[in-house]
This record gives structure tokens, C-alpha cells and sequence, in this order.
């Protein structure tokens, strides 16, 4: 067993951390030869293709693939009946298996119903319309409030109600977390605040679509390069669903053009290694825009009704959130995540918030940054603002008064050690955007949220060249500049320059397993086996050097990059460097290296305090955001540009969250804005120079202190700019997207 | 003895209970405790389940030690985006 090092804080010195230097990546991004899940070729390659349907639900009565076989140029269709069912009774599985290709019915629409592979992109196209599929249509819900009704169209009849098993439902749980007695709670305040909201589905809004290149060799040998947060799990996930071993098959993530949570999940990756399987030839498979949009994996739509009682003074007496997240065709854990965040921000003495995950007719929600988090903030923080209009205090005064500290028992259970939420909040409160003036149709608002971080599986190798420039390979997908952090947290170890390290994702045949970049666990995790790794090749370090000087290991020290002889009787030799063990080491004993495998659990909390200034057209309901400043509580900044750069990009999606992007289902339950035209996400013209300020409260399970950072800010904007356009037009908002329509039908409401 | 509180939907896997008294000293043996007492969690482990002790929440770590007079909580897997 490897030796276990002690994962606690421990406020050391730093040389190279807090610097910020470039991402190694930078260039081959900004020059066009990085190369992402479409770039990859392969000698005599297919073109494959998904036939998607029509319909939000149907009942699949047969496929006729007769035509598009004949067709020249075609090597395969394949269908459900090439997909058999391997999952052993794991209904996850089943239900990812079922998800990459309809089964019986087709659960939405965009539901895969069969594939093709053709050597060409036109064949392929018409073999598509070649394969004929005679559906007969089912009823369909894609509303969540509906599909909890009695009478609605169910998605999944094996699911059954948790008081009554002879009755399918849509609702596959609900999930109660809180503490005390809310109804004393109630009881106990002068003043209650009680608000029902709705949020539209959203997509992450990735530029780079999903897309693969799969080999299957007859002998059973697979690989897979693929856009991806996740190679390692896509590797165990892939094999498990086609019966394939697991070390066989080798996956090698892409550069990623953004995954933000919808890159966690395979989607055509199993479909791709199928029809290679079947023709043993390389197939390459691109989504267009039209199928990321329909059936990849957006995040919830929801429903909520807040209430929050409090007193006088401003103290809350007991809060309460009922708030239904629909799930798509496949069940998640949304509502559960959504009731455990939702108050997560307060001390609270009676709390209890229940999610509900309701399944329907739309695709399979996958995660979104914070995923499930800004829903139920956007209604709890924009009922914490009525509360303190009620009270007679100003937003953050109030929230300080309730926010929650070290001891805390948060509302999902455990105990908070020390967290940053009040630091957050006072910054804020002293932070100059709060003191500008605001004008005619302007408005501001701030608001709060939470994320938990998480670490996980994590393994990495550190590899000292003859020259002594080290190769570091990490096994989590880079998703926003981990490769620099990775680099320098090597660089700090070692001693030696941040450029003589070269640090690259490895494939999965090339290190243990990864779980995947996903709960801000890039840098949190890596980052404490890198640390591991290069302690590892200092011990080395140190034992050639011993070995070079024939003098004790316990007389050899390791500073500023070099092996320095301790105590007075070795005070004739002189420090070897790095460069100078290394280029001895081939007759010292070989390469040196380090290496780490680690479970880094204990990630620390996070919270993100947001202030944001619009001013909302009146003529047209059109709101443009004049300043918007973001304060997170990041735990250690490696490098400070990418922890802004998480900051607000978080921010800006937030932003076109609330503002503009939005599903749009029709009456026939299809999905009608499937492209960047019609599904509006902010560009740079929308958005102002988006203010940052981090605050360093480390985390003390991490030998730096560091927390996750990327996915805390998404969390606040929908309800600081709910606030924000409240405030500038005189009308509570309580439905995102806050687009110019449904901003003029609010005032317009609220005159007559 | 430890008492171990029973977040959300895991609860219908230990019989409705909100808390269970557990004799455990690592995160091990907690879950085989939970699996020969209670039948129905070991799907809801294969699943994935996290615990958090003292505050800090472990996904993986099952050899992580529990101090006898921890705050302990049991939860489904979280995942993040």
C-alpha cells in the first residue's frame, strides 16, 4: 500500500503559487492546432450517423433498415437489437443504454432510433432517410407542475408511486432535508414571506458539440478519442454497455471546448464503438447544434414555492422550499442536490426543504455547473430580499445577520467547519459597486450562493527528464487552465522553474484510474497528488544524492531545487541541483520518478456573495447588465487568472440563464429553438467587464488550502439579477428567463 | 456506539428511521454494518452513498476513521458539473 501523507493545511511559504503564469495550452488554442473531439482522423474511416425521432413519445412498432443496408457505400445500420441488454440488473446502466438508443419507444424528441456508418457523410445522410420507422404516438408531458398530476402521461411505467406499487408516476422522489419545527418557527414570526417561481430549461451551451472517433478491432481492442470531462469513466461506462474489457479499451480525451456538466455523460460515444464493432473500421461521429440542443443533456426546468418567516430584528424564525425539478426521460438526482443546497447559505434553527425529481417527455437532464443549485437560490435569495424590504433592512445587512459561520448546522446536515459565506458578505457590503449611483430604469441587487466541491479518485505520474525538465501527466481532463496549476504546484514541490515542467492529460492506459472533472475537483484533487508525486521524487531525489556524496539519506535536505548536505561535518560538499542528480541518474540507479494514487476526499465548501446593476428598457422590456462584480471565498488561489476566469465565466452563463435562454417546447411536445439563433446565450457585446475578488479562506483538508472554485458563482446570478430587474421596474420577478416579454407582461400585469 | 443521521431518499432503504445507532470505527465498517442490518442499502451503496463526518464529506475513502463522538451523516452520492 502506498505511503499515506497527511492531506492537512499547513500554511506554508509559497515561491510559485499565487503567480500567474500562462497556461501551456494557450498557444495551440489561439493558433488552431489544439485538437478537439472532431479533429481526430483515422485511415479508412466511417461517418456515422443517429437517426433521431420525430416525436416527444411514441411506441416504436417497427424498423425497417432493409433499404438503407442495400445502399452502396454503407457498412452498417444498427439499431436497439445490436445494443443487447448487458447491464445485469443495474438500472443506471439500463437507463444510459436506453437513453443512446430507444428501446421500445422513444422517450423525447431527438431520442436516438437507430444509426448508421457509411464511408461518407452524403451516404450516410441518405441512408438515414432510408430507414423506415412506423411509430404510433403516446400521449406526452413535458411540463413539470403536469406530469405530477394525476392523469399524466407516464414516461416510465415500471416506476411506481412510494404509496401505492400498483401506480406508475412520474415522480421519482422526493428528497426532505432540514432540521427543528418549522410550524413553531412560523409560529414565532412577525413577519412570513411565501413566493411560488419557475426557471425554464437551460443547456450548458458548450461551442464545441460532442464528437468521437472509435476503433474496434475484431480481436476485441478498442479506443476511443473523445471530447470528454471524463475519459476514465467513459472508458467503464462503454464497456460495461457493450460486454467489452475494461483495460482494453484505451480512451483519450480531446481538448474540450467547453463541458461545464453535459460532458460527464455518454451520449454517442457507445454508439460509435457499436457500429465500429460491427464493421471493424474506424468510425467518427459529430453532433450538430440541432442534436447537442435535443438530445444531449440539458439542465432542469422548475418549479418552487419559497417560504420564510422571521421577526422584527431580522432574525429568521423557520424557512421552508417545496421545489420540483424535472429530470428529462431518465431519472436524476436534481431535486435532491436542489434541496440540499436551497439554504445552505443560513444559520437556520427550523429548516426543511424538499426536492422532487419529475420525470417527462424531454431529454435526459444532465449536470449544469452547481447543478441544481441556482434554481433553488433564485427563490430562496430573491425571498430573502422581500423579507428584508419587510424588515427594514438593507438585503446584505439581513443576510449577514442570518448568514451561516463555523459551527453552523447546515440545513442538509452536517456541521460547518470554517466557511467564508460572512467574509463574502462583507466584502461586499464595504465593496465601492455598492455605493454607485444608479439611474432613471436602473436597478441593483446581490445575492448569495453555495456549491460543495468535491474530490474523488485521482492518480498522477511525475517524470524527471536527464536534462531535469519533468514530464507531470494528470488523469483529469484540463477544463478551464488545470494544466498551469498542475505545472506550477510541480514547479512550488520541486524548486525548480514553472517551464521546465511539461504537463499533459494522460490516456487511460496510461495512469490508474480518474473520476471524472466534474464538482470543481480538478485542481482540489490533482493538485494533492501532484503534491504527493513530487514529495515522492524528492525523497529519490535525495537518496541519489546521498548516494552520490556516500553520506546518510537523514544528511540530505531538499531546498530551493537542490539536495543540500546538513550538518557541519559535511560542510565540504557542495548542493547538487536537480539538473545535476538527474543528469547522473542514469548511473545512480535509473529514472526517477513520482507517483500518487489518492482518494482526495474532503473538499471544502464554497460560497459566492454577487452584486449586479441593469437598467431594463421600458418600451421594450430589453435589460443590459451596466456592472456586475463577483466576491468568492476560493480557498487558496493557485493562479489567480484562472480562478477569475472561473468567476465569471460562472457569472456570465448565469447571466444568460436569466436573461435570455430558454427551452421552448411546442404543443406537439418538440423542441423548437434547437440553435444559437433562436437559444440566445450571452455573447461579449452583452456583457460588461465582469469584476472579481477572491478571497483566500483555505480549506483545511488540502495541504495549500485549496477549494474548488468553478462552479460556486453560477449559483448567485439569477437571483441577483432577479432582484436587479425587480428593482429597476417596480415588479417582483419570479420566472427566468427574465426576457423582454415576459419583463413587459409583468409590468403590464402589475398596472392593471 | 455511533448515531449516524439518514439524509433524503435513504431513509426508505433503514425503514423510515432518521438517525440508526451503529457500531463502526471506520467508514468500512459502517457500510457493512448498514448492508447486514439493512438489506435494502446495499443496492443503494452499489449506487453510491457519501458520509460525512465532522463536516467533511467522503465519496470514496472508506478507510477513513470515525472518531466515536463524530457528527455523522449519511447521503447519496453527490455529483457536480
Amino acid at each position: 500500500m502506498a505511503e499515506a501523507f497527511d492531506t492537512s493545511y499547513t500554511d506554508q511559504e509559497f515561491k510559485v503559487i499565487g503567480s500567474r503564469e500562462r497556461r501551456p495550452d494557450g498557444l495551440d488554442k489561439v493558433t488552431g492546432r489544439a485538437r478537439y473531439g472532431a479533429d481526430a482522423t483515422a485511415p479508412g474511416q466511417l461517418v456515422g450517423l443517429i437517426l433521431r425521432s420525430p416525436h416527444a413519445h411514441a411506441k416504436i412498432k417497427k424498423i425497417d433498415t432493409s433499404k438503407a443496408e442495400k445502399l452502396p457505400g454503407v457498412k452498417a445500420v444498427l439499431t436497439s437489437a445490436d445494443l443487447p441488454d448487458l447491464t445485469n440488473g443495474n438500472r443506471g446502466n439500463f437507463d444510459i443504454l436506453e437513453n443512446c438508443m430507444a428501446r421500445d419507444r422513444a422517450l423525447y424528441d431527438g431520442h436516438a432510433v437507430a444509426a448508421v456508418a457509411a464511408i461518407d457523410m452524403e451516404t450516410a445522410k441518405q441512408a438515414l432517410k432510408l430507414i423506415k420507422v412506423t411509430y404510433k404516438k403516446l400521449p406526452h408531458v413535458t411540463d413539470v407542475d403536469e406530469a405530477m398530476k394525476d392523469g399524466a402521461p407516464i414516461v416510465h411505467p415500471h416506476i411506481k408511486a412510494a404509496d401505492d406499487q400498483s401506480k406508475s408516476t412520474n415522480l421519482v422522489n422526493a428528497s426532505t432535508f432540514g432540521h427543528g419545527d418549522t410550524e413553531a418557527g412560523f409560529e414565532q414570526a412577525d413577519f412570513i414571506v411565501e413566493e411560488s417561481f419557475k426557471t425554464e430549461q437551460t443547456h450548458q451551451g458548450y461551442i464545441e458539440p460532442h464528437a468521437c472517433l472509435a476503433t474496434v478491432g475484431a480481436d476485441g481492442q478498442g479506443e476511443l478519442w473523445v471530447t470528454t470531462q471524463g475519459h476514465f469513466t467513459f472508458r467503464s461506462v462503454c464497456a460495461d454497455l457493450l460486454g467489452m474489457d475494461i483495460a482494453k479499451l484505451k480512451v483519450t480525451s480531446s481538448e474540450i471546448g467547453g463541458g461545464f456538466g453535459g460532458k460527464t455523460h455518454v451520449w454517442i460515444e457507445p454508439v460509435a464503438l457499436a457500429l465500429s464493432r460491427k464493421t471493424n473500421l474506424p468510425v467518427k461521429m459529430t453532433m450538430t447544434r440541432d442534436e447537442v440542443f435535443r438530445a444531449t443533456g440539458p439542465t432542469a426546468s422548475t418549479s418552487m414555492d419559497i417560504k420564510i418567516g422571521a421577526t422584527k430584528d431580522g432574525r429568521i424564525t423557520a424557512a421552508t422550499a417545496h421545489i420540483r425539478y424535472q429530470d428529462g426521460a431518465f431519472p436524476g438526482i436534481w431535486g435532491m442536490l436542489g434541496a440540499m443546497t436551497a439554504f445552505a447559505c443560513y444559520d437556520l434553527e427550523n429548516v426543511q426543504a424538499v426536492g422532487y425529481d419529475v420525470l417527462v417527455n424531454r431529454p435526459k437532464v444532465a449536470a449544469y455547473r452547481a447543478p441544481s443549485a441556482p434554481m433553488a437560490a433564485f427563490g430562496v435569495e430573491s425571498c430573502m430580499d422581500l423579507m428584508a424590504e419587510k424588515v427594514g433592512m438593507t438585503p446584505v445587512d439581513f443576510r449577514l445577520k442570518n448568514a451561516a459561520k463555523e459551527g453552523t448546522k447546515a440545513s442538509y446536515g452536517p456541521t460547518y467547519g470554517p466557511i467564508g459565506i460572512g467574509a463574502t458578505l462583507e466584502a461586499v457590503k464595504n465593496h465601492p459597486h455598492m455605493r454607485a449611483r444608479l439611474g432613471k430604469n436602473q436597478g441593483r441587487g446581490m445575492a448569495c450562493g453555495f456549491w460543495f466541491n468535491f474530490g474523488g479518485q485521482t492518480c498522477v505520474d511525475l517524470n524527471i527528464s536527464t536534462d531535469g525538465t519533468v514530464n507531470l501527466t494528470v488523469g483529469t481532463v484540463d477544463v478551464g487552465g488545470a494544466r498551469a496549476s498542475m505545472g506550477m504546484i510541480a514547479a512550488e514541490e520541486l524548486g525548480i522553474p514553472y517551464e521546465d515542467i511539461k504537463v499533459t492529460v494522460g490516456d487511460t492506459n496510461s495512469l490508474g484510474h480518474n473520476d471524472t472533472t466534474e464538482g470543481s475537483r480538478g485542481t482540489f484533487s490533482s493538485g494533492m497528488a501532484t503534491i504527493f508525486a513530487a514529495r515522492n521524487a524528492v525523497e529519490e531525489l535525495r537518496a541519489r544524492a546521498a548516494q552520490t556524496w556516500d553520506i546518510p539519506l537523514e544528511d540530505v535536505g531538499w531546498e530551493d531545487g537542490q539536495a543540500m548536505p546538513l550538518g557541519v561535518k559535511h560542510n565540504n560538499l557542495h548542493p547538487l541541483s536537480l539538473k545535476e542528480i538527474a543528469k547522473a541518474s542514469p548511473r545512480t540507479g535509473g529514472p526517477i520518478a513520482g507517483h500518487n494514487e489518492v482518494v482526495a476526499d474532503g473538499a471544502g465548501v464554497s460560497f459566492a456573495s454577487h452584486i449586479c446593476d441593469v437598467e431594463v428598457d421600458p418600451e421594450t422590456g430589453s435589460t443590459k447588465i451596466l456592472r456586475y462584480t463577483v466576491v468568492q471565498d476560493a480557498g487558496k488561489a493557485i493562479n489567480p487568472d484562472y480562478v477569475e476566469g472561473q468567476m465569471q465565466g460562472a457569472a456570465a452563463q448565469g447571466i444568460g440563464w436569466a436573461l435570455n435562454e430558454e427551452y421552448i417546447y411546442g404543443a406537439d411536445g418538440r423542441l423548437e429553438n434547437p440553435g444559437f439563433l433562436d437559444y440566445r446565450i450571452p455573447v461579449c457585446s452583452d456583457l460588461p467587464m465582469i469584476d472579481t475578488q477572491i478571497l483566500e479562506i483555505p480549506n483545511p483538508n488540502h495541504p495549500y488550502g485549496i477549494r474548488g472554485v468553478g462552479e460556486t458563482s453560477i449559483v448567485p446570478p439569477l437571483a441577483a439579477i432577479a432582484s436587479a430587474v425587480s428593482n429597476a421596474v417596480g415588479v417582483r420577478m419570479t420566472h427566468t428567463p427574465m426576457s423582454p416579454p415576459r419583463i413587459l407582461k409583468a409590468v403590464n400585469e402589475a398596472k392593471t | 456506539m455511533l448515531e449516524v443521521q439518514v439524509s433524503g431518499s435513504l431513509r426508505t432503504a433503514v425503514s423510515g428511521a432518521a438517525s440508526i445507532k451503529v457500531e463502526a470505527a471506520t467508514i468500512r465498517e459502517l457500510m457493512n454494518y448498514l448492508i447486514a442490518h439493512y438489506p435494502a442499502m446495499q443496492s443503494r451503496i452499489d449506487e453510491g452513498v457519501a458520509v460525512s463526518i465532522n463536516g467533511n464529506i467522503f465519496r470514496d475513502n472508506w478507510s477513513e476513521t470515525i472518531p466515536e463522538d463524530a457528527e455523522v451523516f449519511l447521503m447519496p452520492r453527490l455529483a457536480g458539473g
